[in-house]
């Protein structure tokens, strides 16, 4: 990687566009999908966590989901991932075909996970987490594990590259600590550099920024772009809206289980269907920031936002009394 | 009260047979729990396995001892396999009861009447000595000194035992220094995490239950090599006390479960000849000698009590890399 960007002073990258076919619609087609998606359901008892009729994930581009909490984003991660089963449904990644392939097998295609509660492996230290994340490893079988001489070349270039990546993650100084002693923020950089030794094509973040100290967070958004520099797709789950601005070009956003909206950011904040669905979850901490009940930076989309949300007070209160 | 004789009983214990079978099956439960972070409630069951196997296969169908020992591992590793493939999907606490409940069950098919024939019921098994004494290459006599002076056959069931214990702990070594190592304490830590990074975690769960199972069943063997299987051994407080020289010793270890079981059985041989001498000697008039046989498993509760709350990793354990209460 070049060193062109300093954490300091962000340069503002171009967006990628033109990732759709014809009128943006929820479930629109894209030029170049990487994931294709069709009839995905999952319940858990009576509820509907997820419910989508189409949706396509553009290759080579960032793609935001967002939503208000409980909108079902985590849990079609864990079903396009393998980690949970669903009720009904297909999709493919790359052209192979998903459905009931184990998480293991998905991730070992090259579509990769990160998890909403950090899953750094506290006991290991921050190297042996990052050389866990390597793909291929012939030590990894028990017995050609036993005979070093079989595997310390390739150990040897996967630390190289661990070091590399901890060192771009400004982790290379805790290398030799257990993973147990970083911080939050640290973790999610482990968490996320040590998915990134698997060689992805398809990097999935589940809340990538929840808890990161907002000092780290510029130069995480750095990371993320870089990713598609270097020709990854990435697909995050964010709440953040300036920064969901900042660094998408395309945005999906689910709502009770559905796709309701998707488009580029600066179409997509301005959606109807998106602001009903922030408007429908009360929790929201940005609809929080928006409404001024809690303090807070107020960015160009959320003052838009905000205004919409006067215009809209009437609108929610006809809803309340609907019962809705 | 001849301290003497305390004294040499208890320096004798420290490689005797049953040390050197806890030692391994102590091996098996570093690999499980300490390693993996399976809590196998039911190692009492692979050490049965193999010590019946061993015997069962000498006794009825005429084996060689190597056989029977072949026997008895491919037994542990079929019952790994049985164990696990249902219950290795599930989450740690499941294992726990599903293997103890197992271990149950082997141990009152081996008891049961109905197969008399082959395992001798509740009278268990003896005499399947011949085969392996045949291979001993030390001639007749006495050797040693002080406790630790046998015969040709105490010394070669206690040299086969170490060579086979210092084998298992370079296997462990082995293993658990390379990658497959790295991943099996991934598990441990969050086996999700794992998953996600494209390794076949429900596959790694098995290979390491099966590993340690067989271990146990060379503990079980050994343990029953100079003397007799006896059905009466393999209960479930065996797993317990197995877990008691593990954690002594420290769990994610691999020379703490045998230093573990070492101590273990020094303090177990020095109080059940101790405590005895003093109650005969009325320093403890409290009590009979009979229930200060008892008082000895007492102590021994409280001791994994103690090591548990106040020195989780063990004696050789580095306290950053486990305390399993977390
Ligand atoms: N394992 C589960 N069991 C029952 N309900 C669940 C489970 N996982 C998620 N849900 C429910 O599904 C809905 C969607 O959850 P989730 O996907 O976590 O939302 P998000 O990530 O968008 O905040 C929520 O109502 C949640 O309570
Ligand atoms: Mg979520």
């Amino acid at each position: 990687m070049s060193s062109k960007d300093s954490p300091a002073a962000p340069v503002e990258r171009e967006k990628t566009t033109g990732l759709h076919k014809g009128d943006i619609v929820p479930g629109v087609a894209k030029v170049d999908p990487i994931i294709i998606a069709d009839g995905i359901r999952r319940t858990f008892g009576g509820l509907t966590a997820v419910n989508v009729d189409h949706v396509e994930i553009p290759r080579n581009a960032i793609t935001a989901l967002i939503g208000p909490n409980g909108a079902g984003k985590t849990t079609l991660f864990n079903l396009l991932t393998g980690f949970d089963k669903p009720d009904a449904g297909k999709w493919t990644f790359d052209g192979h075909s998903l459905a009931g392939m184990g998480a293991h097998k998905v991730a070992r295609l090259g579509q990769v996970r990160t998890f909403q509660l950090t899953k750094a492996l506290g006991l290991l230290t921050v190297l042996e987490n990052m050389k866990l994340g390597a793909k291929d490893q012939i030590g990894e079988n028990i017995f050609r594990g036993m005979i070093p001489s079989l595997w310390r070349k390739q150990e040897a270039e996967i630390e190289e590259r661990a070091i590399v990546l901890l060192k771009k993650f400004k982790l290379d100084a805790k290398s030799s600590d257990f993973a147990a002693s970083l911080s939050g923020g640290q973790r999610k950089l482990l968490e996320m550099a040590r998915a990134l030794m698997s060689q992805p094509t398809l990097v999935m973040l589940d809340e990538p920024m929840a808890g990161v100290n907002p000092a780290l967070t510029q130069s995480l958004l750095d990371h993320i772009l870089d990713l598609k520099d270097e020709g990854m797709t990435v697909l995050f789950v964010e709440h953040d809206m300036h920064m969901v601005r900042h660094i998408a070009d395309w945005v999906i956003v689910m709502a009770e289980g559905q796709v309701v909206a998707e488009g580029p950011p600066d179409q997509v904040m301005k959606n109807q269907a998106v602001i009903d669905a922030y408007l429908g979850s009360h929790q929201d901490v940005d609809l929080g920031v928006v409404t001024g009940r809690i303090e807070g930076e107020l960015n160009t989309a959320a003052i838009d936002l905000a205004e919409e949300v006067k215009e809209l007070d009437a609108n929610i209160a006809k809803r309340k009394e609907t019962g809705k | 009260m001849d301290i003497l004789q305390i004294l040499s009983n208890t320096g004798s214990s420290l490689i005797a047979p049953a040390t050197i079978g806890y030692a391994l099956a102590a091996l098996g439960l570093a690999m499980h729990f300490g390693f993996t972070g399976l809590l196998n409630m039911g190692m009492a069951a692979f050490m049965a396995i193999g010590a019946y196997g061993y015997a069962i296969s000498i006794l009825t169908f005429g084996f060689p001892w190597w056989g029977g020992m072949l026997v008895g591992i491919g037994g542990s590793l079929v019952f790994a396999l049985i164990l696990g493939i249902p219950t290795l999907r599930l989450r740690g606490d499941y294992l726990a009861i599903v293997t103890i409940a197992a271990a149950e069950v082997v141990r009152l098919l081996f008891l049961t009447t109905t197969f008399d024939k082959y395992t001798g019921s509740a009278d268990g098994l003896s005499g399947y000595h011949a085969s392996f004494r045949s291979f001993n290459p030390i001639p007749d006599g006495t050797y040693g000194f002080g406790p630790w002076e046998y015969n040709a056959n105490g010394w070669w069931v206690r040299i086969f035992g170490i060579a086979v214990l210092a084998l298992a702990a370079f296997i462990l070594w082995a293993v658990m220094r390379s990658p497959w190592g790295r991943v099996i304490k991934g598990i441990r830590e969050d086996e999700d995490a794992v998953r996600a990074l494209g390794k076949n975690v429900f596959s790694y769960k098995l290979q390491s239950l099966m590993l340690g199972g067989v271990f146990g069943a060379m503990g079980g063997i050994i343990y029953a090599l100079p003397a007799s299987v006896n059905p009466g051994v393999y209960v479930t407080s065996l797993t317990f006390f197995v877990y008691t020289a593990l954690l002594l010793g420290g769990a994610a270890t691999i020379f703490g479960p045998i230093i573990g079981s070492v101590i273990f059985w020094g303090v177990q041989t020095l109080l059940s000849n101790l405590l005895p001498a003093l109650v005969n000697i009325g320093v403890l008039p409290f009590m009979t000698t009979t229930q200060s046989q008892t008082v000895r498993f007492i102590l021994v509760g409280v001791a994994l009590m103690l090591l548990v709350i106040y020195r989780p990793q063990g004696i050789l354990g580095n306290k950053k890399e486990l305390t399993f209460v977390k």
